[in-house]
């Protein structure tokens, strides 16, 4: 049996580039960003002394006369209309609390949720005392955020047949900034499997499904075993998911698909050596920005 | 108190520093992907890793939830292999209860926790390698690690030890200046505006030597957030360059 081993070897610098260099103004907490009053204060910036200081390390975006600071890496911000893929960690008595990986769990009201069937009618006091049996603690939703409350919790729903409990396939944790805000978040890869891209940075990764049932709503996992072959699709796509967020590249459907292509000539296990995911990066950007010009 | 002299006549430390010269500082941002932020830092041979979580909801009583700002919850832990012997139990005693306590009241005063109502913010600290200034080496860790996990603050908050030896106020005590058994004191400051988040002393000193120890402590910590401020400038370029299509 053969026994991989490795050294540990001292990290490579970036080489750095000066035209990118020039283009962002990058700040640490406590640096001023500007002494003028007449500008509006954003997230990442507190006022002092009259002068307008960085509260976060980033880069300033300035809007008109809004300043803001983006850190490099945050909890998920909700906002309206995003996709989510969220945990439920707690049943409470109309409600459900989903842990989506922001500052405060969310929440999925009963009443915003689909019965299995797709019945519209009036939630009824059965229907509470069976919330358990519809999504009990440690299950996986896909759902919309409906609303975002003044303390930053965020309410979700799942009146569409789309969203719903979630069944057999792997979940990848990223950081919200990598995830590309696009038209639609539910991809089917041609390469085999689905994905689903949570603006909250959760990526669903599942078997494509046979045929579409509609009438389910979501609600009855399917547990039928799956084949070895879509298996190591979807441990292929998850590892070129972390590689290409260790290099920090934007996620969205296209740069996955770029990155399996680039990945096929390697083994799976080989994805995650520093060294390969270096390359297969370089060759998913380039690919990509000769797609664009 | 024969054979070790802290400072010698040519004004050497036992390390071969001079009186107000730190130790090398060597840091690194975002060693953990799990954790929201994290860090690594070693001061001379002292080495602490730092990992905060959060701001995320309340785990365990919710009544404790602050409804008008986020809770900072810190634990400090020292490796058993930290010190010369083997340290019996890492953390739960007394010692560490207060560096908890301490880390707590320094990163309330710097995180902008009104932001965060009914949060809880989790900051873990523990000591690989202890070679004097251990409180100071974990708050330099942990603010690398709130500022890698994205957390406001109102600025860096640099820490650094001094003491008193033959009139000469020595910065960033090492293991055997400690143990010497002079005066210690442990400074935690907001270097933009020189204001003291945490100020702490171990035996006694004559109050006409306090202003000079201070100076001593204060330049210290100004000195490390020079070097700190080049480890977060590095990093988030070296971020920025990645992320920059």
């Amino acid at each position: 049996m053969a026994m991989e081993i490795r050294l540990p070897v001292a990290r490579q610098r970036l080489p750095e580039s000066l035209d990118r260099d020039t283009q962002k103004h990058l700040v640490v907490p406590g640096d001023t960003i500007t002494t003028d009053t007449g500008f509006m204060r954003g997230h990442g910036t507190y006022m002092g002394d009259e002068k307008l200081i960085a509260s976060v390390a980033g880069s300033v975006e300035r809007v008109n006369k809004l300043i803001c600071v983006k850190a490099l890496k945050t909890r998920y911000n909700g906002e309206v209309g995003d996709i989510v893929v969220g945990r439920i960690t707690e049943v409470q008595q109309k409600r459900w609390k989903v842990e989506t990986n922001s500052r405060l769990d969310s929440v999925l009201l009963l009443s915003s949720m689909n019965l299995p069937g797709g019945e519209l009618r009036r939630r009824s006091a059965e229907d509470e005392l069976a919330m358990r049996d519809f999504l009990r603690e440690g299950d996986l939703i896909s759902a919309e955020v409906q609303a975002v409350f003044s303390d930053g919790a965020v309410s979700l729903h799942t009146r569409s047949l789309k969203y719903g409990k979630l069944g057999q396939g792997v979940l990848v944790q990223v950081s919200p900034s990598l995830v590309k805000r696009q038209k639609t978040h539910f991809h089917d890869l041609p390469c085999g499997a689905s994905v689903i891209l949570g603006n909250n940075g959760f990526i669903w990764i599942y078997p494509t499904p046979e045929q579409r049932e509609e009438e389910v709503g979501g609600f009855i996992a399917n547990l039928e075993p799956v084949p070895l072959s879509d298996r190591e699709v979807i441990s292929r796509l998850r590892n070129c998911i972390v590689a290409l967020v260790a290099q920090k590249m934007m996620l969205f459907d296209t740069s996955l698909l770029y990155c399996y292509e680039a990945s096929l000539s390697h083994q799976i296990k080989d994805i995650l050596k520093p060294e390969i995911m270096e390359e297969i990066v370089m060759e998913t950007r380039q690919r990509l920005l000769e797609q664009e010009g | 108190m024969a054979g070790l002299e802290l400072l010698s006549d040519q004004g050497y430390r036992v390390d071969g520093r001079r009186a107000g010269e730190l130790r090398k500082i060597q840091a690194r941002m975002g060693v953990f992907a799990q954790a929201d932020g994290s860090a690594y830092i070693e001061q001379g041979n002292t080495k602490a890793l730092a990992v905060v979580y959060g701001p995320h909801e309340m785990r365990g009583s919710r009544s404790r939830a602050l409804p008008d700002r986020a809770l900072v919850n810190c634990q400090y832990s020292m490796a058993t292999f930290s010190t010369g012997e083997r340290k019996r139990r890492p953390h739960g005693d007394r010692k560490a209860c207060e560096m908890g306590l301490q880390l707590r009241q320094t990163f309330e005063a710097a995180i902008l926790t009104q932001l965060y109502p009914r949060s809880q913010i989790d900051i873990y600290v523990q000591v690989l390698q202890a070679d004097g200034g251990n409180y100071a080496a974990c708050v330099n860790a942990a603010t690398l690690a709130v500022l890698d996990a994205g957390i406001p603050m109102r600025d860096f908050v640099c820490a650094c030890s001094a003491g008193f030896v033959d009139g000469t106020a020595l910065a960033d005590l090492s293991h055997v200046e400690e143990a010497a058994g002079g005066p210690q004191l442990a400074l935690a400051l907001l270097p933009a505006s020189g204001q003291l988040a945490l100020l702490e002393m171990d035996a006694r000193l004559h109050e006409d030597h306090l202003q000079q120890v201070l100076e001593a402590a204060s330049q210290a910590a100004r000195d490390v957030h020079a070097l700190l401020d080049r480890v977060v400038r590095q990093h988030v370029r070296e971020a920025a360059l990645l992320l920059g299509d």
